[in-house]
């Protein structure tokens, strides 16, 4: 246990390293956030109401954390498979899972600076309030949604590891996943047959719990569905990784050779 | 004791062809291979490119699931007992590829010493040791980045023996690298066995398999052809002898003409700067100079020489008749 959690420790730090030592990743990291949170108050500044702009806000800040831990995670896998690294990690005795979760820890890290970046933006540029009504809730909330979107990007990102193309069809579920969570608008907007999958998605219940513990209301309920979600999701990776990892092997498309 | 047994392996692989109208073919890249290392032993597995010889050795660490046959490490099987064998190998790619690029070689050893457990107290001593090794001390804060190839040669052998495995696989670690740097290389490989390491080791130079290896098996178009020591491998031919011919434009057809030839075992065309240099490998007791140069087709002849065949004019034969 102790050696996993050092394993992890060291990817999510070197992880780091190798993120801010890429010119696109940082200038992508800083800026988006920030370009996320200016679209959303334009669209709701005029006749929105303090409180509004802070929900909206934290939406944007959603926006930025899944767009971090997807596009982490799966960046991840075709970085290493392009540098022919993704082989070493698997060919080594740790199981790549454990390896997966250090580096996309990382990009949710980064997330973590967007939400930040996102509430520091409207408070200085639009003079959203920042009151958080439960504040022990929000410290309680912050890591369970962050640690529920990354084993989510993790069991996206999985299916990298057998079809090297897989990150083509999962970019495009960056915004649907956006609408589908109540990032921009709320949840009881969409139709119906859509709710099923808003509840079984990360972001909803983690940008539900931060609203709730912000601008008041019972966030213990989201709290707990992102922590259950992560489960679902830990047991959904570990199968997958498992799996495809088995599967890439037989069918040889670890490597671009 | 046997450390590796590959048994009858085979290995196919799935490819496409044509943009719209896709086609599914299958190719055949090892066609059942069979070998065993004893403990202690340098086995070299030599072949043309294409021979099987990657795809052989990423069965053995695991990395492909063979098609069909078995393999087995320290006598577990590399397939259900992948884990198992994983922790009990080190392997090292040819090329410039497989490392962390924007981390620095130090980085790059202490993550890898994280996944293959080396214990935390032992790393540091232990990267040091290796970084002296492959000569990188000094150099192992700098960014992969920018390291030559020869130092990314000497950080992929430091990376694959950090957990001290008793079985070591090397797929064409001296390629590309320059004639000093391939030299110490081939110093350090020569440790290994040196140390009581079994070492697997694929290259396409004659001479660095004959200088390092206990035995050669060669391999061409997926399968075994020979094996056996350098000295065996050698006395396949060493009856023989080889014509050399200095030719300007010689054309396929001729080529195939005299590997037509009564008598003649083996021809291979060297491309050289504006010649071409021809290499026929004749029978025992045949002088057939006469009749080589004869079946040249007009092509202008350059330097003529007859030598006794060396190991690389043993693998050009084996190579060519499979």
């Amino acid at each position: 246990m102790l050696r996993t959690l050092r394993v992890i420790r060291l990817g999510w730090l070197l992880q780091l390293k190798t993120m801010l030592r890429s010119g696109f990743d940082v200038m992508t990291a800083v800026f988006t956030p920030i370009l996320y949170a200016s679209i959303a108050f334009f669209l709701y500044r005029r006749g929105g109401q303090e409180e509004t702009l802070l929900w909206v806000s934290l939406g944007a800040a959603f926006m930025g954390l899944w767009s971090a831990t997807l596009w982490g995670a799966g960046n991840t896998i075709q970085r290493q498979r392009s540098q022919q690294t993704l082989e070493h990690a698997i060919a080594s005795p740790t199981p790549f899972l454990v390896t997966l979760i250090g580096t996309s820890v990382a990009s949710s890290t980064l997330g973590i600076y967007s939400l930040a970046a996102t509430l520091a933006w409207g408070r200085l540029m639009f003079g959203v309030p920042i009151d958080l009504a439960h504040p022990f809730l929000f410290a309680l909330a912050v890591p369970a949604a962050v640690v529920s979107l990354g084993l989510l990007g993790i069991v996206m990102a999985s299916t990298l590891i057998l079809y090297r193309y897989a990150w083509a069809l999962a970019n495009t579920l960056e915004y649907p996943i956006w609408l589908a969570a109540g990032l921009l608008a709320p949840i009881a907007l969409l139709p119906d047959w859509v709710r099923p999958l808003s509840w079984a998605l990360a972001p909803t219940w983690g940008v539900r719990a931060v609203r709730e513990s912000v601008i008041g209301g019972d966030p213990l309920f989201a709290i707990g569905m992102c922590l259950g979600l992560a489960v679902v999701y830990l047991v959904v990776a570990t199968f997958f990784v498992e799996n495809f990892e088995r599967l890439a092997r037989k069918q040889a498309t670890l490597s671009l050779t | 004791m046997t450390v590796v047994e590959a048994e009858n392996l085979r290995r196919t692989y799935r490819t496409t062809t044509g943009t719209i109208r896709r086609r599914s073919l299958e190719v055949e890249a090892v066609r059942g291979v069979s070998f065993e290392i004893g403990e202690g032993e340098l086995f070299g597995l030599l072949g043309p490119n294409g021979a099987g010889k990657t795809t052989t050795i990423k069965m053995l660490i695991t990395l492909l699931i063979p098609t069909s046959g078995s393999a087995r490490v320290l006598g577990h099987d590399v397939v259900k007992d992948a884990q198992w064998v994983r922790r009990r190998i080190g392997y090292v790619f040819g090329g410039d590829r497989g490392l962390y690029e924007r981390l620095s070689g130090l980085d790059n050893l202490r993550y890898f010493a994280e996944l293959y457990a080396v214990p935390a107290r032992e790393q540091k001593g232990r990267i040091a040791e290796l970084l002296e090794l492959v000569g990188l001390t000094g150099r192992e804060k700098e960014r992969v980045e920018g390291y030559s190839r020869g130092m990314r040669q000497r950080l992929h052998i430091a990376r694959g023996l950090l957990h001290d495995p008793p079985v070591v696989f090397l797929d064409e670690p001296t390629i590309g690298v320059d004639p000093v740097g391939a030299r110490e290389l081939r110093a350090t490989i020569s440790s290994l066995t040196q140390a009581g390491k079994t070492v697997l080791l694929t290259t396409h130079y004659m001479f660095e398999a004959d200088q390092l290896c206990d035995r050669i098996a060669v391999i061409a178009k997926g399968r075994i052809v020979a094996e056996g020591t350098p000295q065996q491998l050698k006395d396949r031919v060493a009856d023989g002898s080889v014509v050399e011919v200095e030719v300007y434009g010689i054309e396929d057809a001729a080529v195939e003409r005299l590997r037509a030839l009564s008598g003649v075992t083996a021809v291979a065309v060297e491309e050289h700067e504006q010649a071409q240099l021809l290499v026929v490998q004749t029978a025992p007791g045949r002088e057939l100079t006469h009749v080589i140069l004869s079946h040249l087709d007009g092509a202008s002849v350059g330097r003529v020489t007859s030598r006794a065949p060396t190991l690389e004019d043993a693998y050009v034969a084996l190579v060519t008749e499979a």
